[in-house]
């Protein structure tokens, strides 16, 4: 095309196209917004979403699967075994409770929501839920503490545990000595 | 209105009324600039399917004041390389050349801040101080980003004022004066006489002139959003390149001044091209709904409108590039309009 033509087709299509943008900005000035407006109205999210860890104390049998599974090593477990005279009862997933959980720490700032850690809990006691909304100022606050035992309650489990184990060596020390004693007395006879 | 007041006032006071009549603007911008950031970021929301502000008030109305109430408390931060006297003047600068074109805009045909024969040229020549301003401001900022965007704005101005200036000819040849109540006052018989429809001419020499009118005032309307410096003719802002061009080392009340100075002249070049083409005070419908407290309601309206489409163009348009935008100023606008000009002169003299 020539050079005059080509001057009045590109003025033509300036027009042409602005209009054409013209018509779709308006249109949209008129159509509802996809927007939510976030803190007042949030997205569900997924089903199987991973967002912030719960652990129901509760049902932990203090296993310590959860924390052998964690690549990042952000959940720190303390167990203490109960005495025999001790009944911790057993879990919602009818597991028998053994140990004592004085620690459960997860560390929610290291965490990188693998999920690795809820597939190995015999009993489901740890699960990925959809609150995602956690942040903090301080990054100590971002470990959270799961364990409901109290310190006294951790004393006491403690010094049960420790009488117990005195106990258990105490009767140990009489048998072995009783068998001492009995070995000592056959090798006299026998001599 | 002038005689209104005066009644009020004894000789003495005269003084006090000047004041207050070369106030009124001021107060008018304020309240107009207030609107207009609120409508600018809902409409561009919108466009966007978004809603913008939600919180200040009902549906954010009182963002805008908000946002001032900020600016206010904002550090004037200057950088330490920087030109301090032209640094702090600049944006007073263009804020006066700005608001020295309101003295010549007619808001009512009661009122209008200086009832001069030579309106339409004064407004020209006067917000050409802008320019000044723009490159104090990205002179004196010792920075080059602000440089750059000086010198574009400068560039752009300047190349730009001749299409206004030889659109504006256009209307001015038809209402034959330059002082725009006359002009005004010419296209007051209705929709029909405005000069975008060939003004009060006999029916031949008006269906003839149209589509010169009507070019010119589509010219009149693009130069003008490229001599406010709004996208798609944002060059001299372009923060994607320039992070903010003049305005750059700006803060605070500084900063709001320039945005206040940009949207007064969005209403000053929206005000004139509704003056000159469509009537400005004057009522679409004749006698029924003008007298002075109408021509408010109208002159606003019709700027208003003039204000929204610009809003609507830049949601729209991406930014144009140096050359294309020299390009439509030089080799698009200006043949047009001479065309125009030569044709409406042959049509009005026949």
């Amino acid at each position: 095309m020539d050079a005059i033509g080509t001057y009045f087709l590109n003025i033509w299509k300036a027009f042409s196209t602005i209009a054409i943008g013209m018509r779709v900005t308006i249109g949209h000035l008129f159509t509802p917004s996809v927007t939510l407006q976030y803190p007042d109205v949030k997205l569900k999210m997924p089903e199987r979403a991973r967002n912030r860890l719960y652990v129901n104390i509760d049902d932990c049998i203090g296993c310590d699967q959860c924390s052998l599974a964690c690549p990042v090593d952000c959940i720190i477990i303390d167990t203490i075994k109960s005495t025999t005279d001790q009944d911790l009862g057993v879990t919602s997933t009818g597991h028998k409770k053994r140990l004592h959980v004085p620690k459960f720490d997860i560390d929610i700032a290291k965490c990188c929501y693998c999920g690795l850690c809820v597939y190995p809990c015999p009993t489901e006691c740890i699960v990925m839920t959809d609150v995602f909304e956690f942040s903090e100022f301080d990054r100590h606050n971002l470990i959270y503490h799961y364990s409901s035992m109290t310190s006294p309650e951790i004393d006491e489990a403690k010094t049960k545990l420790k009488k117990a184990e005195e106990e258990a060596a105490a009767k140990k020390a009489v048998a072995a000595a009783a068998a001492e004693k009995q070995k000592s007395d056959q090798s006299k006879q026998g001599s | 209105m002038e005689e209104l007041l005066r009644s009020f006032l004894t000789d003495d006071f005269t003084w006090l009324l000047y004041i207050l009549l070369a106030a009124l603007p001021l107060v008018f911008i304020l309240l107009f600039a207030l609107v207009a950031v609120w409508t600018e970021m809902k409409v561009s929301a919108h466009m966007q399917d978004r809603l913008a502000y939600m919180y200040t008030g009902p549906h954010g109305i009182f963002q805008p004041v908000a946002d001032i109430l900020k600016l206010l408390q904002k550090e004037d931060a200057r950088p330490a390389a920087a030109d301090k006297i032209l640094f702090t003047l600049a944006p007073f600068l263009v804020f006066i050349g700005t608001y020295a074109g309101f003295a010549a805009l007619p808001f009512s045909s009661a009122y209008i801040g200086s009832n001069i024969n030579l309106g339409v040229f004064y407004i020209i020549a006067v917000s050409s101080i802008v320019v000044v301003g723009l490159l104090m401001a990205g002179w004196a900022s010792n920075n080059k980003w602000s440089l750059f965007g000086a010198m574009r704005s400068a560039a752009q101005i300047v190349s730009y004022e001749i299409p206004t200036a030889l659109a504006l000819l256009v209307a001015v040849m038809i209402t034959g004066s330059l002082n725009l109540q006359e002009v005004i006052r010419f296209q007051e018989g209705g929709i029909l006489d405005w000069v975008v429809f060939g003004g009060p001419l006999p029916l031949t020499q008006k269906l003839l002139v149209i589509p010169f009118t009507f070019t010119a005032f589509l010219i009149m309307f693009i130069a003008g959003i490229a001599e406010v410096n709004r996208t798609p003719f944002d060059l001299p802002e372009a923060e994607s390149e320039l992070v903010q061009g003049y305005n750059t080392e700006y803060s605070g009340m500084k900063f709001a001044i320039f945005y206040l100075a940009e949207y007064a002249n969005m209403y000053l070049v929206s005000g004139i091209a509704a003056c000159l083409f469509l009537g400005g005070w004057a009522s679409p419908f004749g006698e029924l709904m003008s007298g002075p407290v109408w021509g408010v309601f109208w002159i606003v309206a019709k700027s208003m409108g003039f204000v929204f489409l610009q809003i609507w163009i830049r949601w729209t348009l991406p930014r144009l590039r140096v050359d294309q935008l020299m390009y439509t100023s030089w080799k698009v606008m200006l043949p047009f309009l001479f065309v125009c000009i030569f044709f409406v002169g042959l049509i009005l003299v026949l």
